[in-house]
């Protein structure tokens, strides 16, 4: 095993024990809202995750991806309404609305390279969140709120936030795993490959295409998991969880985990959502702050976000 | 019938009109300088609500919008010196961040100063109006003057493109950066100005719009992703493409959201044509660009992929 591999284990154990400790934390200090913010951080995690599985490894940037949050999300709010709570049907559905929303945008968006992808990802995305506002059944642009969370074989165990919490660190710990096992494995480096030189990919006989759509399912799907859980957590779904800001906070994290780095991801959504909520306690107008701190780091660091941490990573 | 498909076609020519104005600043500064720009979208926010702001200091419209367009000019200069300049040489991700963080910034400066609720403006009482067009229809003035401006912008900036000395370095540095440099041309000035350029163009649309929209804080959203569209499906880099684009965009999105509940009618019953319709009418525009990519993936007038 080489130093770095450790090196991750390690950091990885750090990462996910620190999470699993939290709620213990939250129990002593005495502040339960921590819990409720650790688990849309566990959430976008899982985004992030999910964004940097194609963003980083297979070089695609979709600014898009906020639209697989929502298709989750209103998996949970459409089967609920229809009297399917179960949290696994919701899982379900979830994953296969999104893999199919990811197979024909990702099709269409794959034709093409660089900067007309990412305008191509973020129109579709825009195409699924107006067609979630223009959806009166499901209160349109105001949303709808949740009657209860999803159950598991037919309990409301989720209904405790720390059951919640545990649930959702389980699923991180899983997909993390399934990520890390996806990027190692010979399918990883062909969509590697095929990021580096995708004229060498196909020129040693694989079809660059096919990876790169078979990972963007993968991505969308993942992503679409979070979004069941951010419902569950809100107990509210709108279309605002599409909203193309959203996409571009993914990018950012996982920019700011930096790129390639699953470990990153998570520790990107993390930091981006504390960078949020404290900087929400001093003003509503946190959205200049975060900007603007956003603008600096990327003109003052050479390699953008990542530069900073350098060392780290790849 | 008749006369509400014109009506409704002269409201889409006017929406492309406007979306043309968008896309061809930012066209040329993706096609120019290969510099993706998410910002554009607020600085049509801005110019909208300095034309309501100065038409409120000055009292008339027109002094407004005499204002507004060299504000936003130097909005443009501003920001090219401040941000841009420095990302040239980047890759698209940083140019994307950067230009995403001043969307933040920029949107939450207007929550600041003009506050959430939408304003209005008046157009000029000479106006403001309605001229008869075929039979009893009647069309705003305000509205054809506006698609009468942006007709005319677009020929005035086909003649700069196409017949004076800084268009040719444009169409020349949309082919060859390098070469164009190395040919004496001054490089940097060039982007400043296609920059500031095309934030003025930018904030004319929002100034010619606010008088028939509400101005509220995420106008520029909208229409930014719009622009996209329009510049997916005319080709990155192409004026001509951004103009067939905006138009095809904006004629299909208008007609689509009043008659594709009409035509629906005819295979089901009206309340289901009617939630139906609204729910596929804002979708039509993207199928359209995922069908004409599907067939061209550069664009209608793209050179490159």
């Amino acid at each position: 095993m080489t130093r770095w591999l450790m090196r991750r284990r390690v950091a990885a154990w750090l990462i996910f024990g620190g999470f699993a400790a939290l709620p213990l934390i939250a129990a002593m200090t005495g502040d339960p809202y921590l819990v409720v913010v650790a688990t849309r951080i566990l959430a976008f995690a899982m985004a992030a995750l999910a964004l940097d599985l194609i963003l980083g490894y297979g070089g695609m940037v979709s600014f898009g991806h906020a639209a697989y949050l929502g298709i989750g999300a209103y998996a949970v709010a459409i089967l609920s309404r229809a009297g399917i709570t179960d949290l696994g049907a919701h899982l379900g559905a979830a994953v296969v609305a999104g893999a199919l929303f990811a197979l024909v945008t990702g099709a269409i968006s794959l034709r093409t390279r660089g900067i007309y992808f990412i305008m191509i990802t973020l129109a579709f995305a825009q195409m699924a969140y107006f067609f979630f506002v223009s959806l009166s059944a499901y209160g349109g642009d105001d949303g709808v709120t949740l009657a209860a969370r999803s159950t598991v074989l037919g309990q409301d165990w989720l209904h405790d936030d720390r059951v919640l919490y545990y649930a959702a660190l389980a699923m991180l710990v899983g997909l993390y795993l399934l990520c890390v096992a996806i990027t190692g494995s010979r399918f990883g480096r062909v969509l590697t490959g095929a990021r580096e030189n995708p004229l060498r990919m196909q020129a040693v006989g694989f079809t660059p295409f096919r990876f790169q759509l078979t990972a963007f399912v993968i991505s969308g799907a993942i992503t679409a998991i979070a979004g069941v859980i951010l419902a569950n957590q809100a107990s509210f779904v709108s279309p605002s969880y599409m909203n193309w800001h959203r996409s571009g906070e993914l990018v950012v994290m996982v920019v700011l985990g930096g790129i390639g780095n699953l470990l990153g991801a998570i520790a990107g959504a993390t930091l981006a959502l504390l960078l949020e909520e404290w900087l929400a306690l001093f003003t509503d107008h946190w959205r200049l702050i975060f900007g603007a701190l956003l603008i600096l780091v990327v003109l003052y660091s050479r390699d953008g976000l990542t530069g900073l941490f350098k060392g780290r990573g790849k | 019938m008749t006369s509400l498909f014109l009506l409704q076609l002269l409201n889409g020519v006017q929406l492309g009109v406007l979306l043309f104005l968008i896309a061809a600043g930012l066209t040329l500064v993706f096609g120019i300088m290969d510099f993706v720009n998410l910002a554009h979208g607020v600085i049509y926010m801005v110019g909208a609500y300095l034309v309501v702001m100065f038409a409120g200091l000055t009292g008339s419209y027109g002094l407004a919008l005499a204002l507004t367009l060299p504000a936003t000019l130097a909005i443009g200069l501003v920001l090219e010196a401040l941000i841009f300049r420095r990302l040239y040489d980047r890759p698209h991700l940083d140019q994307v961040l950067a230009t995403f963080g001043l969307v933040m910034v920029v949107t939450e400066l207007v929550k600041i100063i003009w506050g959430q609720s939408p304003l209005s403006v008046l157009p000029p009482d000479a106006l403001s109006g309605s001229v008869p067009l075929v039979g009893a229809l009647r069309y705003p003035v305000f509205r054809l003057v506006v698609i009468a401006a942006g007709l005319a912008v677009a020929v005035g900036l086909w003649l700069v493109i196409t017949r004076t000395r800084i268009g040719m370095q444009l169409r020349a540095g949309a082919s060859n950066r390098a070469m164009v440099g190395a040919l004496g041309v001054d490089i940097g000035r060039l982007f400043t100005v296609i920059f500031a350029f095309g934030a003025m163009l930018a904030g004319f649309a929002g100034a010619m719009v606010a008088p028939i929209l509400s101005v509220d804080p995420g106008m520029g959203e909208s229409v930014l992703i719009l622009a996209f569209v329009v510049i997916v499906i005319g080709g990155i880099g192409s004026v001509k493409g951004a103009f067939a684009g905006a138009l095809l965009v904006g004629i299909v999105d208008t007609l689509g959201r009043s008659f594709g509940p009409i035509i629906l009618r005819a295979v089901m019953e009206p309340s289901a044509a009617a939630q139906t319709g609204r729910v596929l009418a804002p979708m039509l525009v993207y199928v359209l660009m995922a069908a004409i990519l599907a067939a061209r993936p550069q664009g209608l007038f793209g050179a490159r992929p």
